[in-house]
């Protein structure tokens, strides 16, 4: 086991409906992610991506293979436990925000100190927590407004916040800029990138090259396998990408 | 999760969707107003049945002729009265009563229709806790005399003599010409019979001019009243009077053509045809507590698939299956317990206004708020478990793709 790993999937399997209908959107992927490293994950739609992030999210389970995280084997865990490792290790970041729409972004930021049973916080110190979380994603000023009286760029950033205020060594984000326009996708990859600065290992979907180019690594993933792993800039993914070609 | 902390997003999720979680309610307050207003309306009519029957005075037993029974044509005769009167031991005094038709009063210029006349005792008075209020009733000599003497009620000497004293005052009952000795002192109404607007009478001269028809068949009376010396005589007493007048009558006292009867007796067999109807009521108040509890579990059920997505997102934060549950079973029983609350305002309210303002006694029972709130409490937590346990069990992948 290599303990500069943070995650450590093997032969990972995710197998959908039975028989004919059968669909393999995880088959047989190996990968690593290093502490500390920002990794970008590419390739088409249906490649498996999604699923791959669930399942290092703990949200969903592999039907195969290994999951390595943080130096646990987490495929065998019960659901308290899981729960507890997305409580604790996970930030998880979605391309539909997923903030809950009837309350404020303070309160939003504080649902994942509710669950944290490591920590014990009082009520006080889990809303002082949530309110420095919103300060350091910019939106101190925004503290007591619901979902929709916030732009795109900043429901993001609230869901940003929501993913740190546990201090989680892991952020995983789905198309994190998927909804959003080019000038508020700027501002969360530059939030990410102060994330990463600070030491948090980021792996990051997307389509869009300009965004994986941030990252420090792209894993090309299709058909459920990896296709190829490169630095940045290198990536056949991204080169195919960048010249507006899909992978065949 | 810290359990406050439960309680609060418990709360926080009820606050968000108000009308709902009022509307939610409803059927939890109109069933526990329903259980305290029925229990009052029921608690209220016995406790006014038995005061009546109490106002009739203390430590009663009432022998009146059983009715339907054949050839019992004499059954109760005054000389019946008399005999318990001499031989039963333990009482304080027996009157018997007969009433004949209404009769026409008049007085000094005042004529009366359709009045009212009690033919009594002297012991009446005594034996149905009466008070005189002027002047004196009339003694046993002067019934035994035939002695045509009359006591007016209070009401009823008002409207013949005013504010002029009665006593004294001749007084025409039908075609008996009698002088006032005593007026009584206030009563009003008991058990629909209005004290002050009658006349009383010796029984004798009752039983031989207003009724004279009767006298051929034995001086009949329609009740005799006997006063047990105390409480713990009243059993000795109607056992006397039972084996006394079965003698007299010559009947088997199993098979009696009289009947015997304590103000418990009656009171009892009132009761029981207010327990009926108190059953009844508390059935309908429980099963009206069941509908508002399907009705929480029904709502429950529909938020549990409306919140599927947030139910999704906060497992997805690090909200254990239990958290969740906690949250949706708690989320009912705060619902069942404010409806409660309600309730039992409502209730309370409800039934007092009612009693103050309506036709009917109530009587709010005490018990009858914690049993209310009690089973509201049990409503939420039975029919929140289910909706709970539906949320809890959802898998956070499959939450979250719910759209
Ligand atoms: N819940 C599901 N049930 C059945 N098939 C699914 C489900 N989720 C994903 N798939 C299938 O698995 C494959 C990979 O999907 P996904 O991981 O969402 O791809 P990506 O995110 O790379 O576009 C696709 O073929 C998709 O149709
Ligand atoms: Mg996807």
């Amino acid at each position: 086991m290599d303990h500069n790993l943070l995650i450590d999937v093997r032969g990972l399997l995710k197998v959908y409906g039975e028989a004919e209908s059968e669909v393999r959107a995880l088959d047989g992927l190996d990968a690593g992610v290093a502490r500390g490293e920002f990794v970008a994950i590419m390739g088409p739609s249906g490649s498996g991506k999604s699923t791959l992030m669930n399942i290092l999210g703990c949200l969903d389970r592999p039907t195969g293979g290994a999951y390595i995280l943080d130096g646990r084997d987490v495929s065998g865990l019960s659901k308290n436990e899981l729960a507890e490792v997305r409580n604790q290790k996970i930030g998880f970041v979605f391309q539909s925000f997923n903030l809950l729409p009837r309350l404020t972004a303070l309160r939003n930021v504080t649902l994942p100190l509710l669950y944290n049973s490591a920590e014990e916080l009082t009520d006080a110190e889990a809303e002082a927590r949530a309110r420095a979380a919103l300060e350091s994603v910019g939106l101190g000023q925004r503290l007591q407004h619901r979902p929709n009286q916030l732009s795109g760029g900043q429901q993001q950033r609230v869901a940003i916040a929501r993913a740190l205020v546990n201090r989680p060594p892991l952020l995983l984000a789905d198309e994190p800029t998927g909804n959003l326009d080019s000038r508020a996708s700027v501002e969360i990859m530059d939030l990410i990138h102060a994330l990463h600065r600070q030491g948090v290992t980021i792996v990051m979907v997307t389509h869009e090259p300009d965004i994986a180019a941030h990252a420090e690594r792209v894993i090309c993933v299709k058909d459920g396998r990896v296709l190829a792993t490169s630095a940045a800039g290198e990536s056949p993914c991204l080169e195919r990408a960048l010249q507006g070609v899909e992978l065949a | 999760m810290k359990s406050s902390r439960i309680f609060a997003t418990a709360w926080e999720g009820l606050t968000l969707n108000k009308v709902r979680s009022f509307l939610t309610t409803l059927g939890v307050i109109i069933g526990v107003a329903s259980v305290i207003i029925m229990l009052a309306i029921s608690a209220g009519t016995e406790a006014a049945i038995a005061s009546q029957i109490n106002a009739l005075g203390a430590n009663l037993i009432i022998v009146s002729p059983m009715r339907g029974v054949p050839g019992a044509s004499r059954t109760l005769l005054l000389e019946d009265a008399f005999a318990l009167e001499v031989a039963v031991a333990g009482v304080d005094g027996v009157s018997a009563e007969q009433a004949p038709a209404a009769q026409t009063v008049k007085a000094a210029g005042v004529t009366l229709d359709a009045i009212d006349v009690i033919g009594t005792t002297a012991d009446f008075p005594d034996v149905r806790d009466y008070a005189v209020g002027e002047g004196r009733y009339f003694t046993a000599d002067e019934n035994d005399r035939n002695a045509k003497v009359a006591v007016l009620g209070a009401g009823l000497a008002l409207d013949l003599f005013g504010a002029e004293s009665p006593i004294g005052q001749t007084v025409s009952i039908g075609s008996v010409k009698a002088t006032v000795v005593g007026v009584m002192a206030a009563k009003g109404m008991v058990a629909d019979v209005d004290y002050d607007g009658r006349i009383y009478l010796p029984i004798n001269i009752v039983l031989d001019r207003l009724m004279p028809s009767t006298s051929l068949g034995g001086d009949r009376v329609r009740t005799i009243y006997v006063k047990a010396e105390n409480q713990d005589r009243i059993d000795s007493v109607i056992t006397q009077i039972t084996a006394i007048l079965a003698e007299r009558h010559d009947v088997d006292p199993a098979k009696p053509d009289f009947s015997v009867q304590t103000q418990q007796d009656i009171i009892a067999t009132q009761e029981a045809t207010t327990a009926a109807f108190r059953d009844l009521l508390a059935w309908v108040a429980g099963v009206s507590l069941i509908v508002g509890g399907i009705g929480i579990m029904n709502i429950m059920l529909v938020s549990v698939t409306e919140r599927t997505r947030e139910i999704g997102l906060r497992q997805a934060l690090g909200a254990r299956p239990a958290d969740v549950l906690l949250q949706f079973l708690i989320e009912a029983v705060i619902l069942s317990l404010v409806g409660g609350l309600v309730g039992v305002a409502l209730g309370v309210g409800g039934a007092y206004l009612l009693g103050e303002f309506g036709t009917m006694q109530t009587e709010i029972v005490p018990a009858s708020i914690p049993l209310a709130f009690g089973a509201a409490a049990v409503v939420g937590i039975f029919f929140g478990y289910y909706p709970a346990t539906r949320a809890a069990a959802l898998d956070p992948i499959d939450a979250l793709r719910r759209d």
